[in-house]
């Protein structure tokens, strides 16, 4: 029997604001534990939440990124649960009204583009940090408590741990191009939990799911959903019945590992949250926000092939990160040709990027340096091989090109009036290599450029050199 | 009688993470379902027309401004906690 894969994924991406969901403690990530913490979120008697205005643009904001209709009326409500990492033994979530519904991505499943429709996104603040030790206590940071917090919920339209990739893929990229969000899996701002069920081809009723969690990269989202796609399939083919449960990914063994099994839904007791008023979202309020969103990856990409004529693959690795597409955009405005712009920055600066872990706003380059040395190149006054030096100068050091090439004697010599006597002298010392050349010894051609190249350090522009050699002969 | 099982009341405290004896069980149900009987009363009242109100208040859409306050003074938070460590809260291990 074959099966079909189900999948969908519940994402939840924290929100950059300055301060939390609703209490003015500081929102940052990697301080001292428990430094960031205030009265309202610790759950202190008497206190009372007050709605911070950017988190609920930030997560309108992620929502009309995300193709969604963004709710007129909506409001928070209690999701009642105990665990030490939330003081306040209940999360003010939205469950009956969330923010955003009915949303989409497109992704791109071997050339053909396919839309994962979103059924929600919904505002709601972050617990804290526990750790477990091994002497039966835990340890709890009250930092992460209150941090905003977006839950982006997927239709089970994915039907592969590769589409499952590719959505989230899409889905990071998007949200870091509203800027809302840092969306760094390795801090904890973006997080992924996915359910996956098979059913026969064919069968319209899903079957019964298991939820991943510990899912630490999009890497491993892949891995464990891949893992998991098999275990499910080996016992339906078996005969056996897939139990309703809880899974972690492993990442040594890359297997996935039963964490608990869910005998009845949980019962979380949700009910309107009464410390909070309505949140009314009229159209202007949404226009406002809607205007806010820069262009997004999608439609950069079709500009790029469409306006500038770069190729399809070059446009859709500049737009994966909008640093990245910005960078590209500034150094063409700069007055660099696109696609050497474009080779420039997958190739050299990439490489350079990925070698030494860095990202592009660490390095000393701008999209003024990187044009101007692309001018250089165009003019001839830098040839390829040179511009691999000056590139590492303004990498690392930063500077002007043409004040480096010119400091540095790195000019190539593309200068007829300079060159001439040269190739002259070069053909007067050698007239046998004139004669081989005239009877068709093409190597010979090669000869005498190499001896202009020897003459002049190497810094003469090779096809001019071949040109003049070749106008020379002719004269002789 | 009987307006609320003692199997339901038993699955309050369990989701409330309330131990209680048999002998309260008894107690406990026989009082809920006195509360419960004053509820309903409510039903008396004719609500034809009247949407389900959650707020009482009409003020809509408060909210403050983003700007951030320094952390409370750890110390100082340390003073209401039973234990603590290395900067963090001790508690006795849940594990879900």
């Amino acid at each position: 029997m074959n099966f079909e894969t189900v999948i969908g994924l519940e994402v939840h991406v924290e929100l950059k604001t300055k301060s939390k969901a609703f209490s003015p403690a500081p929102n940052q990530y990697g301080d001292e534990p428990n430094t960031n913490t205030n009265v309202i979120d610790l759950a202190y008697p008497g206190t009372l939440p007050v709605l911070n205005k950017e988190a609920v643009e930030f997560a309108m904001k992620a929502a009309m990124a995300l193709n969604c209709e963004i709710a007129t009326e909506t409001r928070f409500d209690r999701k009642n649960y105990f665990y030490p990492d939330n003081p306040k033994a209940y999360q003010i979530t939205q469950d009956e009204f969330p923010i955003g519904r009915n949303g989409w991505i497109e992704i791109e499943v071997d050339g053909k583009k396919k839309k994962i429709r979103i059924n929600r996104i919904h505002l709601e603040e972050d617990a804290g940090k526990s750790i477990h030790t091994d002497e039966g206590y835990s340890l709890v940071d009250f930092n992460r408590q209150g941090t905003p917090l977006i839950e982006i919920v997927s239709e089970a339209d994915i039907r592969s741990p590769e589409e499952a990739y590719l959505y989230l893929e899409k889905l990071k990229s998007i949200i870091q191009y509203t800027g809302v969000s840092d969306v760094k899996m390795e801090e904890g701002s973006l997080r992924c939990d996915a359910n996956i069920s098979l059913r026969p081809i064919g069968q319209e009723e899903f079957g019964t799911k298991t939820e991943l969690k510990n899912l630490n990269s999009f890497n491993f989202v892949r891995k464990g959903l891949e893992y998991e796609q098999k275990r499910q399939e080996k016992i339906l083919l078996s005969g056996g019945m897939i139990r309703q449960e809880t899974r972690r990914f492993d990442e040594a063994t890359g297997e996935t590992i039963l964490m608990r099994v869910k005998e009845e839904a949980d019962d979380y007791r949700y009910f309107p949250e009464p410390d909070l008023v309505f949140l009314h979202i009229d159209e202007e309020w949404k226009e406002r926000v809607r205007a806010t969103i820069p262009e997004l990856p999608d439609a950069r990409q079709k500009r790029y092939v469409e306006e500038l004529g770069l190729p399809e693959y070059d446009a859709k690795v500049l737009t994966m990160t909008k640093e990245m597409s910005d960078f590209f955009e500034a150094t063409i405005a700069a007055g660099a040709d696109p696609k050497q712009a474009s080779n420039w920055l997958m190739g050299e600066v990439s490489g350079y990027m990925n070698k030494h872990q860095k990202e592009l706003h660490d390095l000393a380059l701008t999209p003024e340096s990187l044009a101007s040395m692309i001018q250089l190149i165009d003019k001839g006054t830098l040839s390829s091989k040179m511009a691999k030096k000056v590139f590492q100068e303004l990498v690392e050091k930063g500077g002007d090109p043409e004040k480096i090439v010119k400091e540095r004697g790195w000019a190539q010599i593309s200068d007829e009036a300079t060159l001439l006597p040269i190739v002259n002298e070069v053909l007067d010392e050698n007239e046998q290599s004139i004669i081989d050349f005239k009877n068709g010894k093409d190597r010979a051609l090669g000869h005498l450029v190499g001896q202009v190249m020897k003459k002049t350090r190497g810094m003469a522009n090779p096809p001019l050199v071949n040109k003049l050699i070749l106008q020379e002969i002719e004269k002789r | 009688m009987a307006r609320i099982t003692k199997e339901e009341v038993k699955r309050i405290a369990d989701v409330s993470r309330l131990h209680i004896t048999d002998d309260e069980l008894e107690k406990i149900s026989a009082q809920l379902d006195e509360f419960i009987e004053l509820a309903e009363t409510l039903n008396e009242v004719d609500t034809t027309g009247v949407e389900p109100t959650t707020h009482v208040f009409k003020v809509k859409n408060v909210m403050r401004e983003d700007i951030p306050e320094p952390g409370m003074d750890r110390d100082l938070l340390f003073k209401n906690a039973p234990d603590h460590q290395d900067g963090q809260f001790k508690v006795p291990a849940v594990l879900d």
